[in-house]
């Protein structure tokens, strides 16, 4: 499979803050790929170079084997979905989308019925003679997208496109980008704050922190195996172990992750802690407790009997769930 | 709160208020009222008789013409030179960061906080010092220091609540810069853009202060009402030109008001 975006050691430092910092990647064609991170991490900027809004200080990057580079955003094969939508507020819905293919000289008539064709690809179709301030956040979300797909782009950038919706929408919106990505083939790469969103969505993650890709893999790997205490930290819960405790169970000293959901409370043996709380989730309760002076949280599933606050209780977990890390950090 | 629960205001305020207006607008009707007395040496209240003679009188003036054609082209090109580099300095100052970036702002407002007479005879010496000749273009520099502000305020106001992301979309959509211009900036800014062009002008079109400092041996229509009064011949014929410049300056700036009235939301940024 051809590779779509290949950053090479890519930099974009604004004055002494630096964006984005010495970063590799590469992003295959037809892949739905998350860049995860925390606001300021670098994420945006990445997603700004490759749509060619901000330029590398230092570094290598192409699309599609073409060095980007010094090409403006108007000639490059790549399409947006902004934070804010960006919809042109005094154009119709329908001219909005057939912008791109206005501009590229595209005859009226034909123009139009693209920008049909795209509007009911995004579920919103006979909504084209409607003014932008007309339509709810979650529909403009969707001409945005429609504006953006009606080019046919090698490369679709989403910038946090979720973030202004409400839940219950989000969540419909998530399985229509995902249902779309897959049925058009088209390389989408999505930038999130919202560590589920990436998991959910994203063939592949990135997580970014600093300017740096702290880890790349598929969501299972990332979560299941984080590479440093930030990674393991950001996605998802966990509890970091220093490596004295680690010692203790894995006779090696490393930080170690342990998630909440792969402690339970011992029936025989196991390890005594003392309870120090809990709270109740719905479908499953947390519990955090005091080993030894180590705090851990577990998650105890519904139904399960809830040892008291104060109380003695012995706890366990499989030594492969206890995942010993490469980097400190 | 009760005068804004049953909207009656003390009948004192009332008074006050019409009497304040009055104040305001009375002179101007008098003016209006002067155009078609039938006494032409001096101001006569009530004027003893009406006629509409001055109309043709001032319609065969040949000087009339002259002053009204400078004005209206000293007026007409000030403010095509304000609205190009009104609107590149808001775009420059409003898009980019770059140092300076306040001062250059506050040196461009300064001309219209600037006394009038400050201007023209900063001007004036400039000018001799540079050996230009006083002429119709010395008179359009004056008015363009003013006028660039006029434009700048309104259009930098419009790019502040214009989403910045909007040119972003349009290049990333394909449009270089000039289409992105043409297609998306220009509609946007367009209303202020005509809102400060319409007041540039009916602030260039009255202007006297800067005019008798920078304009040569050329009378603008202000000039000469100027001189005209001081001469007792034909004494309605000024005010029948003043009512012709109302006109020409109260219309573009009414029309400036209602075009940028609702402006108010920010366009593209809507959620």
């Amino acid at each position: 499979m051809q590779t779509a975006v290949a950053f090479s050691q890519v930099s974009r430092h604004f004055g002494p803050v630096r964006a984005v910092d010495g970063v590799d990647l590469k992003i295959a064609e037809g892949e739905f790929f998350a860049m995860l991170g925390p606001s300021g991490s670098g994420k945006t900027t990445c997603l700004r170079l490759i749509a060619g809004f901000e330029q590398p200080t230092a570094g290598h990057i192409e699309i599609f084997g073409e060095t980007a580079e010094g090409v403006p955003p108007y000639r490059r094969n790549v399409n947006t979905v902004f934070q804010d939508y960006a919809l042109f507020p005094h154009l119709s819905v329908a001219d909005n989308v057939a912008y791109g293919p206005m501009i590229r000289g595209v005859a009226k008539a034909e123009r139009m019925k693209a920008a049909e064709e795209a509007l009911a690809l995004v579920q919103l179709p006979g909504y084209g003679a409607r003014q932008p301030g007309q339509l709810s956040g979650g529909q403009r979300q969707r001409v945005a997208l429609a504006r953006a797909l009606v080019n046919k782009p090698k490369v679709l950038l989403l910038d946090e496109p979720l973030g202004a919706l409400d839940l219950k929408l989000r969540e419909q919106m998530q399985e229509e980008l995902k249902t779309l990505q897959r049925s058009l083939g088209i390389t989408f790469v999505f930038v999130t704050h919202d560590q589920g969103e990436a998991l959910s969505m994203a063939d592949r993650v990135a997580v970014f922190n600093e300017g740096k890709i702290m880890q790349v893999g598929a969501p299972e790997e990332i979560y299941r195996a984080p590479r440093s205490r930030f990674v393991a930290d950001f996605v998802g819960s966990s509890n970091i172990l220093p490596p004295e405790t680690v010692e203790r169970f894995a006779g090696k000293r490393a930080w170690a992750s342990l998630r909440p959901e792969s402690i339970r409370l011992a029936t025989a043996g196991g390890h005594a802690a003392t309870v120090l709380g809990h709270s109740y989730l719905g479908a499953a309760t947390r519990l955090s407790v005091d080993m030894d002076g180590q705090r851990l949280t577990l998650l105890l599933p519904a139904g399960a009997t809830v040892p008291a606050t104060g109380s003695q209780a012995a706890i366990e977990w499989n030594g492969d769930d206890l995942h010993l890390m490469e980097d400190g950090q | 709160m009760r005068s804004d629960r049953n909207g009656k205001a003390p009948l004192g305020l009332k008074i006050a208020a019409a009497g304040g207006l009055l104040f305001l607008h009375l002179p101007i009707l008098l003016i209006f009222v002067y155009a078609f007395t039938t006494e032409d040496k001096s101001y006569q209240w009530p004027p003893p008789g009406l006629t509409l003679k001055w109309l043709a009188v001032t319609w065969n003036r040949p000087d009339v013409w002259q002053a009204l054609g400078l004005s209206v082209r000293v007026a007409a090109i000030s403010t095509a030179l304000a609205l190009v580099l009104g609107t590149l300095c808001a775009a420059a100052v409003s898009r980019t960061k770059f140092f300076g970036r306040e001062t250059v702002s506050l040196l461009v407002i300064l001309p219209i906080a600037l006394p009038g007479i400050i201007t023209g005879i900063a001007l004036r010496s400039a000018f001799s010092l540079a050996d230009i000749p006083y002429s119709f273009w010395t008179i359009v520099l004056g008015h363009a220091t003013f006028c660039v502000v006029v434009v700048y305020n309104n259009a930098v106001a419009r790019f502040r609540r214009t989403s910045g992301s909007l040119i972003e979309a349009s290049m990333d959509l394909g449009a270089d810069g000039f289409q992105t211009f043409r297609h998306v900036v220009l509609p946007n800014i367009g209303t202020a853009l005509l809102a400060g062009g319409m007041l540039a002008f009916a602030l260039s079109f009255d202007e006297v202060i800067v005019t008798t400092f920078t304009a040569g041996q050329q009378t603008t229509l202000p000039i000469w009402m100027l001189e005209e009064l001081v001469r007792p011949r034909q004494r309605p014929v000024t005010n029948v030109v003043a009512m012709v410049v109302v006109l020409v300056t109260f219309l573009p700036i009414l029309a400036a008001y209602y075009l940028t009235r609702d402006g108010d939301r920010i366009a593209g940024s809507g959620k």
